[in-house]
């Protein structure tokens, strides 16, 4: 089609723009395509060669090894999937409250770096700067390996009010547990929060297009207690029972328990990441214009509220982008657990390479493992950074 | 500007059209076709070149043999088996077999690479043809057998055992219901481990590293009651403890744990040279060769002793291109079989001190037994 043009122009095709870079499209194209085809089939035949599977069958077979502490039901008898899927739990489940431990410290560490308080803000640029220029693995074992090793024997637990016993074998908390009835309790007020939420949402709006006010907020902690406390009365008076931990045996049993993995990961990679967060926000909060700040005071704002209303807003355009690539960061760097002996997906994921012997669809799984997580993150995260933009009309 | 790009651009692209070798389709100029010659020629190179990861796998004694050392998947950490002395020198009884190929291949047994592999990786990378050969206390399994590599001869026979600390209190295996338990991941006494408390119902919980230095500190700082592995490997990392006496290795074994050095899959030719290298080892204990009197013994008048040394008939060295003398310089290198044991774990073994047992030789209640060499 393009070679019409060329005939009434009469330019030769080697001089006409609009072909050269139709051909430059095509040529790259089949380079790249070349290049990936080529490296497939070289995989393959290479793979052929080996003598290796390649397909994911394996999954089905009876795994045989154990996990520590799985969060979910597994056992030895069970399959390679199920262990995947344990250790995928396990990946989620430190990365969840890493990266909530992580904005919360963070946050708090850059307000103390930025308050006029000499002594809080050396504090926090040391906090900052020490776990910001050791190696994370180094931080995991300084946490694993050393300070856990001071903590005492089982037989010797050090007691904390709670009662939380904390020893080598980890940190026993008590812990309200559900009772039976307690299960009336728990759906009701879950109903209860969706209805207030609901209910917010609602009269909010009427609020905005109306200008009335309709008392959103109180209404709606008012049906959250509504529903609760007809819960609690339903269920009997008693929809928690304390379970307190006990030794039996070798260990404690009951309460919630932290193993020293667990807590050794959660502790170096929140603390780690911390600090990056730290710097984030703080730079966040400095691009905001000096007279914004200056200009709230002038209206009469006290110091939270130029703060929620002012600085916060503006600061948080600034924060997020890199914010997600922290915690996208923090999910990646907690394949590093399998050095102390968490098991995430990695973890696992390495064992069955051995066990199994199929490297190459197991490392295929990983990537693609970490890689929805790593999408599914930013999709989330990019939604909420795509509100608090400016609109620009 | 513009129109002075658009020739370097259009030689750029022509350039890059025959490189990426689909043909000129599109053009009819003579210079480009006269091009396309020349890719047609280049072409079959091309398929040859991508036909060579097989040979690649096929070919480790031409490979070892073009690098001129062997490399040796073994370790650092682990006293007996694959250590380092002062000098950051690798020794051991796993890494002395990979001297005594070395020996037997070049007539040099420092022409060797140690790559220290952790237990999850050794698999791969011995599936891979990243090392030569794996002498890092493998268990032969048969899964291993099929995917891994060839497995060799068995140069140990070891159990897995456990390792408690004394004031414990326990004395047996039914002791053990609700234990915490140390291991090392990727290992077959990971499956023996959960096999064996599956199958006398208790419950336990594994505390699970890949490297196996922290599996024994975590063991040894308290964070497990009870430690498992091989025993030899449980009495190699007892010998390092701050208090080696506060710590016992139960009477009991639960498994079978043959510690076989292993060979890529593939290449016939290096597999008999390694399976014929622990013969000699072997067979030289047996026959009374020692690393100090292997030049004597040329002029013995015991003709298996002849053979052994390649004085006398061909143990098979013309066919597998090797030297009469390679497994004489095998034993003039590390010693026989007897001697590499002993040098670790034997009465005054640098490591520590392990009786035999199963790892005697067949006419002294032993295990090990090899075919003969002639």
């Amino acid at each position: 089609m393009a070679s019409q043009k060329t005939d009434t122009t009469a330019i030769p095709f080697y001089r006409d723009e609009r072909i050269l870079k139709i051909i430059a499209q095509i040529v790259s194209t089949v380079v790249i395509f070349g290049f990936l085809i080529w490296a497939v089939a070289n995989f393959l035949k290479a793979a052929d060669a080996r003598n290796m599977e390649l397909s994911f069958g394996f999954l089905k077979e009876a795994a045989g090894f154990p996990i520590s502490n799985p969060p979910i039901e597994y056992e030895a008898g069970m399959t390679y999937g199920r262990a995947f899927v344990v250790g995928l739990m396990n990946t989620l489940l430190i990365s969840g409250v890493g990266v909530v431990a992580a904005t919360i410290i963070g946050t708090l560490v850059a307000l103390a770096r930025l308050s006029s308080n000499w002594l809080l803000s050396r504090m926090a640029l040391v906090f900052i700067e020490f776990h910001r220029n050791i190696p994370l693995l180094v931080l995991l074992f300084i946490w694993y390996f050393v300070v856990f090793s001071f903590v005492p024997p089982v037989k010797e637990s050090l007691v904390w009010p709670g009662p939380t016993f904390i020893n080598k074998r980890g940190v026993y908390i008590t812990w309200p547990r559900l009772t039976e009835a307690g299960s009336t309790f728990l759906i009701l007020s879950i109903i209860g929060i969706i209805a207030a939420v609901i209910v917010f949402i609602i009269l909010r709006r009427r609020r905005k297009y109306t200008g009335k006010n309709t008392y959103y907020m109180p209404i709606s902690i008012v049906l959250v207690l509504i529903f609760c406390v007809s819960g609690w009365f339903l269920s009997g008076g008693s929809p928690f029972q304390l379970d307190i931990p006990f030794l039996k045996g070798f260990n404690y049993q009951g309460g919630l328990r932290l193993t020293p993995e667990f807590s050794g990961m959660f502790l170096s990679l929140s603390l780690y990441t911390a600090a990056f967060i730290a710097e984030v926000v703080r730079g966040g909060i400095q691009a905001v214009n000096k007279g914004q700040i200056e200009a709230a005071r002038a209206v009469g704002l006290n110091q939270l509220q130029v703060l929620s209303l002012v600085v916060m807003p503006q600061a948080l355009r600034i924060i997020i982008p890199p914010m997600i690539s922290q915690y996208l960061n923090l999910t990646k760097n907690s394949s590093l657990a399998l050095a102390i002996g968490f098991q995430e997906v990695f973890a696992i994921g390495k064992i069955t390479i051995n066990q199994a012997g199929r490297a190459v669809p197991v490392f295929g799984l990983i990537m693609i493992t970490y890689l929805s997580l790593s999408l599914l993150t930013s999709f989330i995260l990019n939604i909420y950074n795509r509100r608090i933009q400016f609109v620009v009309r | 500007m513009y129109k002075r790009l658009f020739p370097v651009l259009a030689i750029l692209i022509a350039l890059a059209l025959v490189l990426s070798a689909c043909g000129g389709t599109t053009t009819g100029e003579v210079k480009t076709v006269v091009e396309t010659v020349i890719v047609e020629v280049e072409v079959p190179v091309e398929v040859e070149v991508e036909a060579a990861p097989a040979p690649a796998v096929e070919g480790i004694l031409t490979r070892v043999l073009e690098r001129g050392y062997v490399v040796c998947g073994g370790r650092t950490d682990l006293a007996g088996f694959g250590m380092l002395d002062a000098d950051g020198h690798n020794l051991g009884f796993d890494i002395d077999f990979c001297r005594a190929v070395a020996a037997a291949v070049f007539g040099d047994p420092e022409a060797v690479e140690v790559v220290p592999l952790t237990a999850a990786d050794r698999g791969p990378a011995l599936q891979t043809a990243e090392v030569d050969i794996l002498s890092r206390n493998v268990t032969w399994t048969a899964s291993r057998d099929a995917q891994w590599g060839n497995f060799t001869n068995v140069m140990f026979y070891d159990g897995q055992g456990f390792m408690i600390r004394k004031d414990s209190g326990i004395t047996s295996t039914d002791e053990f219901d609700g234990a915490t338990v140390c291991v090392t991941s990727g290992t077959t006494t990971e499956q023996n481990l959960s096999d064996f408390f599956r199958q006398n119902g208790m419950e336990y919980e594994a505390v699970i590293f890949e490297e196996t230095p922290a599996v024994y500190s975590a063991y040894e700082d308290g964070r497990c009651d009870i430690t498992t592995s091989d025993k030899s490997q449980l009495a190699s990392v007892r010998s390092g403890f701050a208090d080696p006496e506060a710590h016992i290795i139960l009477d009991i074994t639960i498994s079978k744990e043959p510690l076989t050095p292993a060979v890529p899959h593939g290449d016939d030719a290096w597999f008999d040279i390694v399976k014929l290298v622990s013969f000699a080892l072997i067979n030289a204990e047996e026959l009374g060769v020692t690393q100090a009197n292997v030049e004597d013994m040329k002029s013995s008048e015991n003709i298996n002793v002849l053979r052994l040394l390649g004085v006398e008939g061909d143990w098979g060295y013309t066919d597998l291109g090797l030297t009469p003398d390679a497994l004489a310089n095998a034993i003039a290198a590390v010693g026989n079989y007897g001697e590499i044991y002993d040098r670790y774990m034997g009465p005054q073994g640098i490591s520590f001190t392990l009786p035999r047992g199963p790892n005697n030789l067949w006419n002294e209640g032993g295990l090990i037994y090899a075919p003969p060499v002639k």
